[in-house]
């Protein structure tokens, strides 16, 4: 039978299927952050079983962290005390942790790839619904829930009903100024919030083939945007280049056995997807979102909407530009913007710092925006000094704060007041997800760059 | 962990007409910080329940005296967003033993089985009949009868089947949980691994 690549990997980590039940699914790899962990853990303890397997499982503190002062006491007790049980956990079930201060710190789906932990064919799953982003490598990875984190702390594996498949093929050429942020807002303006809802997706067309492993990351982990448990993409010499040599990688004999069943990871001729979708790469402009959903989305150039013609429905979608205080058919371009965040699992790695630096070299962040600029990772801190981008970034006026999710969800204190507007590189647009009150404008580190420097919602084209 | 069972549940309902309600307007990230699954009833839907005062915003459902129930009825696409289960335990904690929606996302759903709380889908247009009833009347009632499959707006007798798959529905019947079924095939699980790849 003809097999996808989201089929094969599932198949062969199938333990056993129950009649009109879900499958027993075995997992490689279990990512454990603070904030949808510690009530697993109580679990385990009220069992009174230890974790079966920790060296498939890797703790990192994120979500809560400060991304500034680090090495001092994290001062909000409730943080400080979900990042204490996280490090306690571990340690009482010999879980490698990475807390805070740890060079291999930083947000969980920034580090897993940067370490070789995120494999080809691998199952990989985590307390966050962002785990999608690991797909880029080819790996079934999906965000769970604490009752799950549970199961697969207890016994490895986790109890799902095999989803439908969905195959979204994008040809073509981009524009000058559109990044893979751009594609993937495309592709949810297009698919709404909901319309891959119950199947899991494999990217293909040369878009992908010929992004970079950081922007096939940017576009997996916003599969879950359009409701999809996951995203994928085909692993290929750019997916093997990437992972050779990181530290978990697999070696010697072992690398060898792993590169001839990576090699099998394709989608076979004339396997059948139960939706498949096409889109013309060359029809996408920077994009930029001016709603409360991702799926709010539209060409930077364009108009926003009227309440009638939209996807989302009529009392919904009014009630979603009320919260932004923008109205039908406004035009994004020029209005006044308050913050710039670039980071998070989306757009905090080194190829986002660069994107956003490209723009702001010999320019100068506007007065009236307050940016906050937070690596993935200790290690996408360290290229960014490395590189110099570091210097052209203080020179036009930024700083750089230290590694987490920050802003993304503000669980920390960087928040948004109320009121104010933020574009930011992140994920998600809904009321008050970036702190009460604020309003998110979702766009790419290259719209962020021009936003940062003019002060309003700006063409990213004219600076580059 | 273990839950109570479901079986027949008779309740008046809470509507909540809006498309697209997230995780992160059922409990916002800032109430994430326990390490007990404890109190989160008190913050569910917080930014919508309350204002920046604290003070209840008047014309918010939860704050309405009129509506009350083990049912929460919402709009389509109920529950996108972020996967934390915090937010089905917010809805379990505030009373709430079911969700009726037209469209769940798929993590929300899973969630709230596992701690069960059933997510009943049923087509858009009686979804649409259950806020038309409630909206002339705010006592009544919905039956849901998780062992038949179907639920019922009790003044018009209009019924509708809805779907699960026989084990989860085994499960909540019972209330037991997929770890008591998964540690009992530990050892099949432990030479599964053995011949796993990676």
């Amino acid at each position: 039978m003809k097999k996808t690549l989201f089929d094969k990997v599932w198949d062969s980590h199938v333990v056993r299927s129950l009649k009109n039940g879900p499958d027993v699914l075995f997992i490689d790899r279990h990512m454990v952050h603070e904030v949808t962990s510690p009530v697993a853990f109580l679990g385990l303890k009220k069992r009174n079983i230890k974790v079966l397997f920790p060296e498939r499982t890797f703790a990192t503190a994120d979500h809560n962290t400060p991304t500034i002062d680090q090495h001092l006491p994290v001062k909000d007790k409730l943080s400080h005390n979900q990042l204490q049980a996280l490090e306690k956990n571990s340690k009482d079930h010999q879980i490698p942790f990475w807390g805070l201060g740890h060079e291999k710190n930083g947000i969980v789906h920034v580090i897993g790839p940067e370490y070789g932990i995120t494999l080809p064919g691998a199952t990989i799953v985590c307390g966050d619904s962002h785990t999608s982003t690991h797909g880029a490598f080819g790996s079934i990875a999906f965000g769970i829930g604490t009752s799950e984190v549970e199961m697969v702390l207890s016994t490895q594996c986790i109890m799902q009903t095999k989803p439908k498949k969905m195959r979204i093929n994008i040809n073509g050429s981009l524009s000058i100024g559109v990044t893979p942020k751009d594609v993937a807002l495309y592709i949810i303006s297009k698919m709404t919030t909901s319309g891959a809802t119950g199947h899991f997706v494999e990217y293909s067309g040369n878009i992908f083939t010929q992004m970079s492993m950081e922007g096939r990351m940017t576009v997996c982990n916003l599969s879950i945007e359009m409701g999809a448990r996951g995203g994928m993409i085909a692993p290929d010499e750019k997916t093997f280049n990437y992972i050779k040599g990181r530290e978990f990688a697999p070696k010697g004999k072992n690398w060898v056995d792993a590169m001839k069943f990576w090699k099998t990871l394709s989608t076979d001729k004339g396997a059948e997807f139960d939706k498949e979708f096409y889109f013309d790469g060359s029809e996408i402009e920077p994009m930029i979102t001016y709603g409360t959903n991702p799926g709010m989305g539209m060409g930077i150039s364009g108009g926003i909407p009227l309440c009638n013609d939209s996807n989302g429905g009529g009392e919904s979608f009014r009630k979603s530009l009320n919260y932004m205080k923008y109205s039908e058919g406004d035009h994004m371009i020029g209005k006044k913007i308050d913050y710039v965040f670039l980071g998070s699992c989306t757009n905090g790695r080194i190829e986002d710092f660069r994107a956003f630096s490209k723009i702001v070299k010999g320019r100068k962040k506007s007065d009236n925006v307050t940016a906050w600029l937070v690596p993935g990772s200790h290690k996408v801190e360290k290229a960014i000094k490395d590189e110099g981008i570091l210097e052209i970034l203080n020179d036009a006026g930024f700083e750089l704060r230290e590694p987490g999710c920050s802003a993304c969800l503000a669980m920390n204190d960087d928040k948004i007041p109320p009121g104010k507007y933020a574009v930011s590189t992140s994920n998600r647009n809904f009321e008050g997800r970036q702190g009460p009150g604020s309003r998110t404008i979702l766009a790419s580190p290259l719209v962020a760059a021009a936003a940062a420097v003019t002060g309003k919602i700006s063409d990213p084209r004219k600076f580059l | 962990m273990a839950y109570d069972k479901f079986k027949i549940l008779n309740s008046t309902v809470v509507p909540m007409p809006i498309e697209n309600v997230d995780t992160d307007q059922i409990i916002p990230a800032r109430f994430l910080k326990a390490t007990e699954r404890k109190g989160f009833g008190d913050n569910l839907f917080r930014d919508w329940r309350y204002d920046s005062n604290n003070l209840p915003i008047k014309d918010f459902v939860l704050n309405n005296k009129n509506y009350s129930g083990k049912i929460l009825v919402g709009g389509k696409n109920f529950g996108s967003g972020s996967s934390r289960e915090h937010a089905a335990w917010a809805i379990y904690d505030y009373g709430f033993r079911c969700v009726i929606s037209s469209f769940f996302a798929d993590i929300f759903r899973n969630n709230c089985m596992n701690i069960g709380v059933l997510p009943v889908q049923v087509k858009p247009e009686f979804l649409e009949n259950i806020f038309e009833e409630v909206n002339k009347d705010p006592q009544a009632e919905i039956l849901v009868n998780l062992p038949d499959q179907f639920v019922e707006i009790k003044s018009t007798g209009n019924r509708s089947k809805f779907e699960i798959n026989e084990y989860k529905k085994e499960n909540l019947l019972n209330g037991f949980d997929d770890i008591d079924y998964l540690i009992n095939i530990k050892s099949e699980i432990i030479n599964f691994s053995k011949s796993t790849p990676l």
